[in-house]
């Protein structure tokens, strides 16, 4: 594997997998989530499953600074990856090194094409990161930005200032900014493929062909992997 | 034009900044804070506008910095992450804006403190060098390197005793605040000295009175401004120096502290 991002989980002690989805918002990546956890649950093994953006000291920062307009890239930077360090030194490695099946809803490959789409150095983004373990498998969810753009306008819930990149001025409309923002954090993505080994899932099919692509890209981590039985028992 | 460490931020200026940047790092105990105030006011009578920053003074993110110390709630990589954030902020908000405007930015510690905090709580050199490769490098940075038993006697003059914090007790080096301060100091240390040849510092001796100390500061100063200054540098103070203003106010100061 060519430049991996830190230690492989096994170099921590891990005895977990990680496993990590990655897309534009409206990919579906939440979703699919959601239903491998349930999956792999029914099936018998431990989960643990997490999202970007979730801890409270730093997350309050994070939302006061949106709000009052206080962030530049490199702020807004720093501080998700501040965020992201509290998480995983808090609610990732525990359970990978408990042995648990972890997935995680956005890594810091999202950072990576979301700091260089606002201008930060992609090395300097690489080199904060660096503390990060290398996932088993990274499965990228794959849309056009018209899908994510569609999919988002359909929910209740408003397309927010920094999804749009407003903060850079592309557009002073909302909707073109978002789409402006999103093509060039596909273009980020598409770069991972081949850089980062990102497997990519044709998320624009029906959900029922997207579950049956990520249950077989799954499926070869769960060899050798143990059911709770198995784990409590010895 | 701003140098920096190897990144350059978003939105950096392309034209020179007329300002200055000048550092002054050195161990809680080494005269630090005085020595900024006194230069400070130097470089005022000097006709410089001086604008001076400190560590974890933004507003973006102290208070919850504050927080996290008080509840040792935060990791160290989480730790070091946020007190770059914290820098950066003040680096786009406060120094940037004042170099532009022609300021002469004085820093009462840099990045290099954060540096050293973060690589003895296990950060590799390399990783603090390249979080805090955006940082602007300064124009002077004035490294104030006082004895360890300096340090201790100065810090126990002051508060009566020795800070959770700067005995690095959170490393669990020991359990004794005392033998704690010296195993934290030591290890600050040879970060300290490994900077000073990375990046230049110029070290000056902090054993000494502030009065001393300040001479050899000033002297550093009026270099990088291309002055003259009336002193003599490393022998002892002209007793006609005392006469002037700036200078008899020294004196007190050093006597107040001796």
């Amino acid at each position: 594997m060519s430049d991996p991002v830190g230690p492989a989980p096994g170099s921590l002690g891990a005895r977990g997998r990680l496993l990590v989805v990655e897309g534009l918002d409206g990919s579906g990546k939440s979703t699919q989530a959601r239903l491998l956890v349930k999956w792999l649950q029914s099936r018998g093994y431990r989960v643990f499953f997490t999202e970007w953006n979730s801890s409270d000291l730093v997350s309050n920062v994070i939302r006061r600074g949106k709000k009052k307009g206080l962030l530049t890239p490199t702020t807004f930077a720093l501080l998700h990856a501040t965020d992201f360090a509290d998480r995983l030194e808090r609610q990732i490695l525990p359970p990978l090194r408990a042995g648990y099946f972890v997935v995680c809803d956005r890594y810091c490959y999202t950072a990576y094409v979301r700091d260089a789409a606002r201008g930060c150095d992609p090395d300097w983004v690489r080199s904060m990161y660096s503390f990060a373990p290398t996932p088993d498998k990274v499965l990228y969810f794959r849309v056009p930005v018209q899908i994510s753009l569609d999919r988002k306008l359909a929910s209740r819930e408003p397309i927010s200032y920094y999804e749009a990149g407003m903060d850079l001025h592309l557009s002073d409309d909302l909707v073109e900014s978002y789409q402006r923002f999103q093509s060039a954090l596909r273009r980020g993505y598409e770069k991972l493929v081949t850089s980062d080994h990102l497997v990519p899932i044709d998320a624009a099919k029906p959900v029922e062909q997207v579950l049956a692509r990520v249950r077989g890209e799954v499926k070869p981590l769960l060899t050798g992997f143990p059911k709770m039985e198995t784990l409590v028992h010895g | 034009m701003v140098r920096t460490y190897g990144t350059r931020i978003p939105n950096l200026p392309k034209r020179d900044l007329p300002g200055h940047l000048i550092v002054v790092e050195g161990a809680d105990g080494s005269g630090r804070t005085t020595e900024v105030e006194l230069l400070r006011e130097w470089l005022e009578i000097q006709g410089h506008p001086v604008v001076d920053t400190g560590l974890r003074r933004s507003t973006l993110v102290s208070k919850q910095i504050d927080r996290a110390k008080r509840g040792h709630t935060l990791g160290a990589t989480t730790m070091a992450l946020f007190y770059a954030a914290d820098f950066a902020d003040q680096l786009e908000n406060k120094i940037l804006p004042a170099l532009a405007a022609g300021s002469t930015v004085l820093a009462d510690r840099y990045t290099y403190t954060l540096m050293a905090r973060a690589i003895v709580r296990g950060a590799t050199r390399e990783y603090a060098q390249e979080l805090y490769a955006f940082a602007f490098e300064p124009d002077l940075i004035v490294f104030l390197d006082a004895r360890t038993e300096i340090l201790l006697h100065r810090a126990i003059a002051k508060y009566g005793s020795l800070d959770y914090w700067e005995s690095g007790m959170d490393l669990s080096l020991s359990r004794d605040r005392f033998e704690s301060f010296f195993a934290y100091q030591a290890l600050l240390k040879k970060e300290f000295d490994w900077m000073a040849r990375t990046y230049g510092f110029h070290r000056v001796d902090a054993n000494r009175t502030p009065f001393q100390v300040h001479r050899d500061v000033k002297a550093l100063v009026a270099a990088l401004f291309g002055k003259r200054v009336r002193v003599e540098i490393g022998g002892e103070a002209s007793p006609r120096l005392t006469s002037e203003p700036e200078v008899s106010g020294l004196g007190s100061v050093a006597n107040g502290d001796a």
